[in-house]
């Protein structure tokens, strides 16, 4: 703050902006920011349809200039001095990162907005007012706040953002700029409104707690290599003699920081009480898209920074990190699957699989390059499973809201045969049974990790699932074979928005079972992360 | 000689449309439903009528083909491609497939004519159609297959359909037995049949009849694995053809619809044994022990039929075992092999008309009396039903081997191809090809006379048999012309048609001449006629008689077969099933439920760390960040 600097030796040269690169991230960022002036300035009646359409007219322009940029691997600011900016860095798996978020994003949307299914949808008017005061009775037939549009709209840009960035600190920013987004999400609940914001403020809470790991991390590394860029610290750590505590300790903290995000043990204990509490579209939000920015951030780092992508045949701190995270996914896995088994209610069923998919996809982060694709792969097939799963639970409903509790759920079936078909086909996806996209997934990440040489983390992976099946074959046991409660819930039609993104996410996991190889191609061709 | 199969060209790149005929009725028929009810009949008769009429334009076109090149293959599509096991779809009209094609889509036509009438007051007529046009294309695709694995898929759904008609009337307990016991005895033979196909791709690498043919008579093999292939062969050929010590199943067979009866197990599925034998013929001659055990099992089951036979009071379970011991004379030709390959085939063909022509008959005695089936209930039907009876009476003249109707062109060749087989064999089974004639003349003439001559002993509650109506007794009529001609027409035509498939053979030196044979065999046969004709003249006793001998005995419970099937398979699989389901209990299911409980404790346990308070999520987060710091801290320097 105190420094000064003269004039002449101050030599600020401004960066060549590849705006074509910038597109995607701006336009999302620009439409969340349209919309909280649509929030100032329409009057409120009008808000709800201006603010949907511009989300998902954002969201797929975004996809398409996604689409624009595929082919040339670049950072996306370029100094005239051919110094490297790597603030952003637009490649291959960063593209297919930001494009499945982004595709994830327009059914999380769609999902956000439906008010059909339960008059006014899943938010509440005023969240200020305070639960279940007399103010608080007198709102329930509001329609929910339009807020959470561009709030929805910021998470998903920050997490596309956190997918390229190619520095630390921007990826702390993009950490912080679609976190923040999602501690408000869930605590906007319609009903249940103590639990959602509970959950909110434990998000936050802990949520903060981890970002201050990531940033002490980030501090450590800059002191380490000199720059928080990755590539600069991968450059470093092939030629520096410094301190390997800072470099140790400093990855360590930041990857606290991410196995935060991604939710694995033993910094998984927030996941299920801000699941429960969340407003299940939100919920769903988290568990595709969050996960994809989350796991997309730990493959980016620890390929281009930890991994000796960047200079082949050189020192790799691999040997180093690598026994710790496969400790890390080994309790994910077992514990996840283990903690699914006793689960009742259902949210939070598959928030312990949402962990335990976690363990998975370390899996495939530990593989490194190898297993690249396929975890890519797990991460599109998963999503919109999870997605459309999310999607049928906020259909499940009796005069409280949502019915999420498994007893409820007992013979559903025989009220509605297609709602449990469709349920029952998902849980298959997640058990990973043959024809549907979870087995392709699985298969992919296992078999990659196998010839990457990481034989007993696929013999734990395989074994977990194994217990993992237990908990969703229960489900569809419930559903199909036991007797129907006295007062049993009712599954309401879907809206058009909600049908779509059931359907959307069936035909997905479906078709990604049945022709993985579409899907695997394109993984494939998206190469590797730009590391030199 | 190397096989070589020729491209189809012209018309005959059309011949999938055989297939594809009846499989469209069928589809048609199941997927409509009820809509198809009042027209159904029709469009399944149609279809295997245009059937026939196309197999008769590729039968003229193959005709006018060379001999050397009398072959047409066609390939539709790849079956199955992984790794080297590579099948395609293709099919193959030879000499032997045109015949098979002509007698299933001919007899099959007449039978589905018959069946519009004798289903005519049933609901699941038209279900009843769209199986029996599943079944014909089913043994066309058999018949058609240019390679074992297409004509295992035939084979199936021959077996497939044939398990859903006997089940047809699936509300009668007989009826859903029969079914099931039919199914399980061809599984036997079909598991057989698979191990065959097995070896083939093991010593082969390919499973079409070409490469198959060439590699064996190339003569690379052990003669052990020739052998074994034949033999599991030979198993499928068992199971399916209803021969020792498979052919239980197929008299139960009988609780099916009397169309099924002839078309099915009489003039075309149960002949697919014998086809598959003919088709292999490279195989089994290539090997005699093969061949020696193909001519016992014939022999044994033509005499064991026999017996049976004369036991039986059912009319259409003495048909039934008359079919097991005329398809036994058809193995035993097939299993001398050489000329008698070609004898064979045509005492199928003319059993496909003469025994169509009998089941046929007896169902429309059993129409005009009440779905009565006892003979000891039946007599002097002869004034009541004129064409039924003198059609039944050309077809059982013709079974017997009457000069000069069908059977004594096709039966007699047999029993003296028997009697020249060299040395001892010759005599063992030329005398029990003999001797069988004799019993068939026997029981087939007590049939004939209880059901149509005699004093009438029906049940009172039938006042006036009557004569079925024309659309059943006209396929009776043309059945008992081909009952009449067949033979004598066959005889040497298609001896000569079918040389391209089975080749020339030199004839060896006679044991017994031609007419020894002939005047041998129509002694017995005489004797066999009048025995049954002074026995059952004045009709018979309307009670169960006592069984004096222990042959009566054993042939009144189907020589124990049932029994020994009881006690040598089903009981130990009954005790393993036990076995393995305590083991499974008490083991497996320990281990699992164990495994699953020491999981179930541990979630509860792990369950309630998740406490809910903030502070104790981040002391995990902040204990998880020291450990993780420490480790590699650890791992590194320590």
């Amino acid at each position: 703050m105190t420094t000064m600097v003269s004039a002449d030796t101050l030599d600020i040269s401004f960066p060549e902006v590849d705006y074509l690169a910038l597109a995607p991230l701006l336009i999302v960022f620009g439409a969340a920011c349209v919309g909280i002036l649509l929030e100032a300035f329409l009057p409120r009646t009008r808000r709800y349809s201006a603010q949907l359409v511009l989300s998902v007219v954002g969201l797929v322009a975004a996809l398409v200039t996604i689409v624009m940029n595929v082919g040339e691997d670049r950072p996306a600011f370029a100094m005239s001095d051919g110094s490297r900016v790597d603030a952003i860095v637009i490649d291959g798996p960063g593209l297919f990162l930001m494009g499945a978020i982004v595709a994830m994003g327009v059914i999380a949307v769609l999902l956000i907005a439906e008010r059909r299914v339960s008059a006014g949808g899943a938010f509440v008017a005023h969240a200020a007012v305070a639960a279940d005061s007399k103010a608080d009775a007198a709102q329930a037939r509001h329609p929910g706040a339009t807020e959470v549009f561009p709030l929805t709209m910021f998470a998903i840009g920050g997490m596309m953002l956190f997918c390229v960035a190619g520095d630390l600190l921007t990826m702390f920013i993009a950490l912080e700029a679609f976190s923040l987004p999602l501690y408000l999400l869930c605590g906007l609940a319609r009903r249940r409104r103590l639990l959602s914001q509970e959950a909110a403020m434990k998000y936050f809470l802990l949520g903060a707690f981890a970002s201050a790991f990531f940033i002490y991390g980030v501090a450590l590394l800059y002191g380490y290599a000199g720059s928080v860029q990755l590539v600069d610290i991968n450059a470093a750590i092939a030629a520096s003699g410094n301190s390997q505590v800072l470099l140790l300790s400093g990855l360590a903290m930041l990857a606290v920081g991410l196995l935060f995000k991604a939710a694995a043990v033993p910094f998984h204990v927030w996941t299920p009480d801000v699941y429960t509490g969340a407003p299940t579209p939100v919920t769903a939000l988290m568990a595709a898209c969050t996960k994809v920015a989350a796991i997309g951030g730990l493959l980016r780092v620890f390929n281009v920074a930890f991994g000796n992508s960047g200079n082949p045949g050189g020192p790799s701190l691999a040997w180093d990190w690598r026994p710790i995270l496969i400790a890390i996914a080994i309790a994910t896995m077992v514990i996840g699957a283990i903690l699914a088994v006793t689960q009742t209610d259902i949210k939070r069923l598959l928030a312990y699989s949402s962990i335990a998919n976690a363990g998975y996809l370390l899996v495939g982060v530990i593989a490194l390059g190898q297993a690249l694709g396929a975890t890519l792969f797990y991460l599109v097939a998963y999503g919109f499973t999870v997605l459309a799963a999310f999607a049928v639970v906020t259909l499940v409903r009796d005069s409280q809201g949502e019915a999420t509790h498994l007893s409820r759920w007992a013979g559903l079936a025989k009220r509605s045969p297609r709602f449990a078909v469709i349920f029952t086909l998902l849980m298959l996806a997640f058990a990973g049974i043959p024809l549907t996209s979870g087995f392709a997934a699985k298969f992919a990440v296992f078999s990659s990790a196998l010839e990457a040489g990481q034989t007993s983390l696929v013999i734990v992976g395989v074994l977990s699932s194994v217990i993992l099946a237990f908990p969703y074959l229960k489900v569809v046991v419930l559903l199909w074979l036991s007797q129907p409660v006295e007062d049993a819930p009712a599954v309401s039609m879907p809206g058009f928005m909600t049908g779509t993104a059931v359907t959307v996410g069936v035909v997905f996991t479906v078709l990604l079972g049945l022709a993985p190889q579409v899907l695997l191609n394109i993984v494939d061709g998206a190469g590797q992360f730009l590391a030199k | 000689m190397d096989t070589v199969f020729a491209p189809a060209t012209g018309a005959l790149s059309w011949m999938w449309l055989l297939i594809a005929l009846p499989l469209a009725g069928a589809t048609v028929l199941l997927l409509l439903g009820r809509r198809a009810d009042r027209w159904g009949h029709l469009l399944g008769t149609a279809t295997v009528g245009a059937a026939f009429v196309l197999g008769l334009v590729f039968f003229l076109q193959l005709s006018g083909l060379p001999d050397d090149a009398r072959s047409a293959t066609l390939d539709l599509f790849t079956f199955v491609e992984s790794g080297s096991l590579n099948i395609s779809a293709g099919l193959l009209f030879d000499p032997l497939s045109a015949v098979f094609v002509l007698l299933i889509t001919g007899v099959g036509f007449l039978i589905h004519v018959y069946a519009i009438g004798y289903m005519s007051h049933d609901e699941g007529r038209r279900r009843f159609f769209a199986f029996f046009n599943l079944f014909v294309a089913a043994m066309l695709l058999l018949v058609l297959g240019d390679n074992y694995v297409m004509m295992f898929v035939g084979w199936e759904g021959v077996g497939v359909a044939s398990y859903l008609l006997i089940s047809f009337w699936f509300n009668r307990p007989s009826a859903a037995t029969a079914g099931k016991k039919a199914f399980l005895a061809n599984r036997v033979g079909d598991a057989g049949f698979l191990i065959a196909i097995f070896l083939m791709f093991a010593s082969f690498g390919s499973t079409d009849f070409q490469t198959v043919f060439n590699g064996t008579a190339a003569n690379n093999l052990a003669s052990g694995t020739v052998l074994a292939i034949g033999l599991f062969l030979l198993l499928g050929a068992c199971g399916k053809s209803g021969q020792f010590p498979l052919q239980t199943w197929l008299p139960d067979a009988m609780e099916g619809p009397t169309p099924v009866s002839a078309l099915i197990h009489a003039a075309t599925m149960v002949t697919a044994g014998v086809y598959l034998i003919a088709r292999s013929h490279p195989i089994f001659s290539a090997n005699e022990t093969a061949q020696l055990v193909v001519v016992s099992i014939g022999a044994l089951t033509l005499l064991i039929g026999c017996v049976i036979g004369c036991a039986k009071d059912d009319i259409k379970r003495v048909l039934a075992y008359s079919t097991v011991s005329q398809i036994g004379y058809m193995f035993l030709a097939v299993g001398l092999g050489g000329a008698a390959y070609a004898l064979g085939i045509i005492h199928l063909l003319a059993h496909g008309f003469f025994k169509a022509g009998l089941f046929l008959g007896a169902g429309s005695v059993m129409h005009g009396m009440n779905d009565q089936v006892d003979i000891r209930r039946f007599g002097g039907l002869w004034k009541y039903m004129k064409s039924t009876w003198f059609t039944f009476l050309l077809g059982y003249l013709a079974i017997i081997g009457l000069p000069p109707l069908s059977g004594f062109f096709t039966k007699d060749p047999i029993i003296l191809a028997a009697f020249n087989r060299e040395g001892w064999q010759g005599w063992v089974f030329g005398g029990a090809a003999l001797l069988g004639a004799g019993l068939t003349a026997f029981y087939m003439t007590r049939l004939f006379i209880l059901t149509f001559h005699g004093p009438k002993r029906w049940t009172d509650d039938i006042e006036h048999p009557h004569e079925s109506p024309a659309i059943m007794t006209i396929p009776l009529w043309i059945l008992a012309v081909g009952s009449v001609a067949a033979g004598g027409l066959m005889s040497t035509s298609v001896v000569n048609w079918l040389t391209p498939v089975f080749g020339h053979t030199e004839h060896h030196e006679e044991k017994m001449s031609h007419w020894t044979a002939t005047g041998l065999t129509m002694a017995l046969v005489v004797l066999g006629v009048v025995i049954a004709f002074l026995l059952f003249r004045r009709g018979t006793a309307l009670a169960e008689q006592p069984a004096r001998t222990h042959i009566v005995r054993a042939a009144r419970q189907n020589l124990y077969a049932d029994r020994f099937n009881e006690l040598v398979l089903e009981l130990p699989g009954r005790l393993l099933t036990r076995a393995l389901v305590w083991v499974d209990n008490r083991g497996v299911d320990g281990v699992v439920n164990g495994l699953a409980a020491a999981v179930g404790g541990g979630s509860a346990r792990l369950r309630r760390s998740q406490t809910g308070f903030v502070r104790s999520y981040a002391l995990s987060i902040l204990s998880g960040a020291v450990v993780v710091v420490a480790a590699l801290l650890v791992v590194t320097f320590g």
